[in-house]
């Protein structure tokens, strides 16, 4: 194993009593508790660490959080590996297992590199180019450029994690806990309002935890300890660390997500879930995230070793890890310095290549002051690499304008470069609430303008561009307490301010593309401004000759800021190259929307624990069990399951049917119709409301008799049917399709608020209250007399009536209706009672030889009779008249839902679809349902079609089979012949006929 | 996520409700007496505004009863909620309907 050589003297925030050993591409190495695999790869020496995505040139590691573009890695393996992970974010455990990306056969040495020796055929568009050419030849190449591009290999095996979802309230959500969002968080949470703290980070203190400064003559590290040491004694504040807010959407509600026990790894068990997704309702919003660096783009700049110089920073002062002994600054500002005085401080070589003019002030006088050397006024003109590390730099001066570099290239020799293009403030959550971006001259950055929020969120620190962390922390706590005021609390508490050591910073020179010695897109070397996905300046050059120079069309053209890191550390420059080159400021080129999320999340987290059982509710009947043991295949219906069929043996569904439709019309049969929609209407305008709702008329029925009815939308087309009972003088029963109730239920509350308030008629769903078996056939009534005191013979219960009493010793309301045609009683009994009646009905009915029944022999036997299903042979775009049920209209009834339509022109025009039977030529050919139906057969589509097939079953008890269509004036096609193309080439010929297949009881 | 005041219960996520298109439609009182533009009219014509849009709700995954919201279709801006059987209320540009 080798030695951590990287490894600096102090603890910084590591634990060094506890070592742990990782493997990354198949090699074993030890870091400690705190580390990332990032920081632990860099103390063991390591920079290189994948390849990049289109060239497959070598790439380390660029940052220190989750702004990295190139250090993405596979995860773990079989079901627990994860790719395109950053080794910036993950915390290493024992045993962590990771793998580079992009690589074949290895890292080292890989295949795919051919892809950059032709880099000249894979320009900016190539694939956007390849998607436009001839589709045949997307269709040869795809699997060729998939498997070169990649990104890294989606797990095979199912997720062995479980994953948490959960929704908060608060008064405050402060977004990020460095400094200022320390202070905003206990300012508020002083205030005694709920406040939730959270931050994408393992521990608070954001990019204090980078620093080594002294807050009021304490070292920051300790500083941070003592806040939230704090912070935990607030019960009245949720802390989330590991947590990133993603998303920012309307009225304050945010998504953030947590990795709740990731970092412990995959092979420790745990009772908790792998990551949890908040969803936070916030009556404020405190963002305090901060800023990103920027990186300078320059020629050959994504090789490995080079990084931002604040990582460098993260590296020493958070992980105690100096990832070189050589280094090189290169920067246009101030911050950077603090780099160089850091690494000069553990003891590294470093100078400085300022590409300012005249860098003065009181870092450049620090750093002169420790004999650290400055190149100012210089640029890079070429980078030395080989053999897997970073070799020198060249510097060059650079001429007045600052576009060319001039004079002697100086060979400086190096193994580490940290660079520094300025900040870019964190405002990526502004922007998904639809908050303006701004351009500021002065920061030369963009930054929040005008937000969209009816409660706007407030900035506090880095991210409005507040660059010490003294303000930040004064920001922090005004923010906390507008925040908390604003939510209705009374905060006047003063903030006691704080003392930091801070050198003032002079300004920075807007250059962010450095010239070379090769003007930029000629030559061989690459200047990239976005690592994730390989696009370089010289794609924006060519976009924009080729015409693609709005931001909109350049990101989607050169895929900037289009990877998984959505462009954190490139999207400023490559606005700044397209300014350069169509010589416009950037103010006027617009800025593109951030989108969310922030970092990607895990499908796991999206989904929580809405898989497997939990992904859709399932509803059973009171009967259920039964059905199970009597091997019920089970069909869905809404979210309902009912059964299909009863198999009997190894009877497959047809005979299973053949069987079921057969029994019914010869003995009986059985049918849970729990599920059938109910609801109980009562008060005296109820009769009213039926006539409005259902077509025919309603004011003679008689209490304890049913009529059935058609229930139309004011389209005149018909969306539910049923049948009603009145159950008394103002109280009635209704039933719906089962897949209706919630729409009809629906209907009718939406009329009576809306429109007709003055009604006295108070709907009730009572579909789970009531348990409903229908039995059916000639023995019905000697079946069900056995259980029951009701009287059954014809005149003291006829058809379409309704009587209550006592079934199987239950209370019950039975209704003679039928949907079979045969004989038919429908047992309503309270839904606790269901079970026991099913089994009494069946026990009773063992020796008149019942059977249980499901719903696709209902549905023969109903077809067989004529009748319709509402949503099968009707769609939206039928009206009682185009089913031949004139009878159901009322001519009387002035006015019912609907009824006007009939008048409309294409209500009332002739030749409609309308609904008639169909026998085919072979009696035993059933055609699929959804077949077209022609007059005329041509060799191929389109053929003058009639129609279609809405129902087609094989009868046994009409001993063939038979068929439902709705036809382009049906009516009139009766006795005629036509035909009916199938999917395999063939025809069939059908005869027209009545819907109605067997007559009489 | 829209947060939207029930007229009943107060202020609930929109995943509770749903939306139900323009509000004050009234139906006609004798539809037969109706041209059939007019009857078109009532039956297919909606407004379709960018800014403030007059709308139906219905709370279905709470307290179902049906009210109606002043929503600016543009900035997802609501101006106010209130019943069916309360008067359209006034409101300015600025005021909102959400809590502080
Ligand atoms: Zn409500």
């Amino acid at each position: 194993m080798k030695k951590q050589i990287n490894r600096l003297e102090h603890d910084a925030r590591l634990n060094r009593r506890k070592s742990i050993r990782f493997w990354f591409d198949n090699r074993a190495y030890e870091g400690y508790e705190g580390d990332t695999l990032a920081s632990a790869l860099l103390a063991n020496g390591v920079h290189l660490v994948g390849r990049s995505f289109k060239y497959h040139r070598p790439r380390g590691i660029y940052t220190a959080g989750s702004e990295e573009p190139n250090a993405l890695v596979q995860l773990e393996e079989k079901a627990y590996t994860e790719p395109n992970r950053r080794a910036t974010e993950i915390e290493i455990y024992e045993g962590l297992i990771a793998h580079s990306q992009n690589c074949w056969p290895s890292c080292k040495l890989d295949i795919g590199i051919v892809n950059s020796w032709f880099s000249r055929i894979l320009p900016a568009g190539f694939y956007y180019k390849t998607f436009m050419w001839p589709a045949s030849f997307w269709m040869i190449y795809e699997k060729y450029i998939r498997k070169a591009a990649g990104l890294g290999r989606s797990p095979a095996e199912p997720d062995p994690h479980f994953y948490d979802k959960t929704y908060a309230h608060c008064d405050v959500l402060v977004i990020g806990g460095g400094p200022a969002g320390i202070q905003a968080a206990i300012a508020a949470g002083q205030t005694g309002c709920r406040v939730i703290l959270a931050d994408e980070k393992s521990e608070f203190g954001g990019m204090l935890l980078s620093e080594n400064m002294l807050i009021n003559g304490m070292p920051c590290h300790e500083w941070i300890e003592s806040k939230t040491a704090e912070l935990k004694t607030m019960s009245n504040i949720v802390l989330l660390n590991r947590t990133t807010v993603t998303g920012y959407y309307d009225y304050n509600f945010l998504v953030a997500n947590q990795r709740v026990s990731e970092h412990l790894g995959p092979r420790v068990s745990v009772n908790s879930p792998k990551e949890r997704l908040w969803k936070i309702r916030a009556r404020q919003v405190v963002m305090a995230t901060g800023a990103i660096e920027r990186p300078l783009v320059f020629g050959d700049n994504d090789r490995p070793g080079i990084m931002l110089a604040s990582a460098i920073r993260t590296y020493i002062n958070r992980y105690s890890t100096l990832p070189g002994k050589n280094c090189v600054i290169l920067t246009n500002n101030d911050s950077a310095y603090h780099a160089a005085l850091d690494i000069a401080d553990e003891g590294g070589q470093v100078s400085i290549i300022d590409v300012r003019t005249n860098p003065a002030g009181a870092m450049a006088d620090s750093a002169a002051s420790r004999g650290i050397r400055i190149l100012a006024n210089s640029t890079v003109a070429g980078v030395g690499y080989s053999r897997g590390r970073l070799r020198y730099l060249e510097a060059m001066e650079l001429s007045d304008d600052g576009l060319e570099a001039v004079g002697k290239k100086q060979k400086l020799p190096c193994d580490l470069v940290g660079i520094s293009g300025g900040w870019n403030p964190t405002i990526h959550l502004f922007s998904q609430s639809r908050g303006k971006l701004k351009f500021n001259e002065n920061h030369h950055c963009f930054l929040a303008g005008r937000p969209s929020q009816d409660n706007p969120v407030i900035l506090a620190g880095s991210c409005q561009a507040t660059w010490f962390s003294r303000e930040c922390m004064e920001e922090g706590h005004a923010a906390g307490c507008e925040a908390a005021k604003r939510a209705g609390f009374s905060a006047d508490q003063q903030f006691d301010g704080v003392k930091t050591g801070q050198l003032e910073y002079s300004p920075q020179r807007p250059l962010w593309i450095l010239p070379g010695g090769h003007p930029i897109g000629q030559g061989k070397t690459k200047h990239f401004h976005e690592l994730h996905n390989d696009a370089t300046i010289g794609d924006i050059h060519l976009a924009v000759r080729e015409g693609y120079e709005s931001v909109e069309h350049l990101k989607r053209y050169t895929t900037t800021g289009m990877g998984t890191d959505q462009g954190k550390t490139s999207n400023l420059n490559a606005l700044a190259a397209l300014s350069e080159t169509r010589n416009l400021p950037i103010p006027e080129l617009g800025v593109t929307t951030f989108r969310p999320p922030y970092t990607p999340l895990t499908m796991g987290s999206i989904v929580g624990h809405d898989c497997g059982d939990l992904f859709h509710q399932k509803r059973k009947t009171p009967m259920h069990p039964w059905h199970d043991q009597a091997h019920a295949v089970y069909e869905d219906v809404g979210d309902w399951k009912r059964p299909r069929y009863f198999s009997l043996g190894n009877e497959a569904m047809h005979a299973a049917v053949q069987r079921e439709c057969r029994q019914v019309r010869q003995t009986g049969g059985l049918l849970d119709a729990s599920t059938l929609g109910k609801i109980d209407l009562q008060g005296k305008d109820t009769r009213w409301l039926l006539n409005m709702l259902y077509t025919n008329a309603w004011d003679k029925l008689e209490i304890g008799r049913c009529r059935y009815g058609l229930m139309l939308n004011e389209h005149g087309m018909i969306f539910d049917d049923g049948v009603t009972t009145r159950i008394g003088e103002n109280h009635y029963h209704m039933t719906t399709t089962t897949g209706g109730a919630v729409r009809v239920m629906s209907w009718i509350e939406e009329w009576l608020q809306t429109e007709w308030p003055n009604l006295e008629v108070y709907a009730t769903s009572v579909t789970e209250q009531w348990a409903v078996a229908s039995l059916s056939g000639p023995n019905a009534a000697e079946v069900l007399q056995e259980l029951t005191d009701i009287p059954l013979d014809e005149e003291s219960f006829p058809f379409m009536s309704m009587r209550e009493g006592r079934v199987a010793d239950i209370p019950a309301r039975v209704f003679r209706i039928s949907f079979t045609g045969e004989l038919s009683y429908e047992i309503n009994v309270p839904a606790r009672h269901g079970l026991v009646l099913w089994e009494q009905l069946m026990e009773s009915g063992r020796k008149f030889d019942i059977c249980p029944y499901g719903t696709e022999s209902m549905h023969v036997l109903r077809a067989e009779k004529g009748f319709i299903i509402v949503g099968q042979d009707t769609d939206g775009t039928v009206t009682p008249m185009d089913l031949g049920m004139d009878w159901i209209v009322s001519r009387k009834k002035q006015d019912f839902l609907g009824k006007r339509s009939f008048d409309r022109t294409d209500t009332s025009r002739s030749g409609r679809k309308q609904l008639v039977g169909l026998l085919t030529e072979d009696p035993e050919f059933v055609l699929p349902e959804g077949a077209h139906v022609v007059s005329e057969l041509k060799s191929s589509p389109p053929m003058n079609m009639l129609g279609h097939v809405t129902s087609s079953y094989r009868s046994p008890n009409v001993g063939r089979s038979i068929a439902m269509a709705l036809l382009k004036d049906g009516f009139n096609l009766k006795g005629q012949t036509l035909n009916v193309p199938l999917m395999n080439g063939t025809t069939q010929r059908v005869t027209v006929t009545d819907p109605v297949f067997l007559t009489g009881q | 996520m829209l947060l939207i005041k029930c007229p009943w219960c107060g202020y609930r996520d929109q995943s509770e409700f749903s939306a139900q298109g323009e509000a004050h439609i009234a139906r006609p009182v004798n539809p037969h007496e109706l041209s059939e533009e007019q009857w078109g009219d009532y039956l297919f014509f909606r407004k379709n505004p960018k800014g403030v849009h007059y709308e139906r709700w219905v709370h279905s995954h709470g307290c179902r009863r049906w009210f109606n919201v002043i929503r600016n279709t543009a900035t997802d801006h609501i101006h106010a909620t209130y019943r069916p059987d309360e008067p359209v209320p006034e409101f300015s540009d600025e005021e909102t309907d959400q809590p502080a």
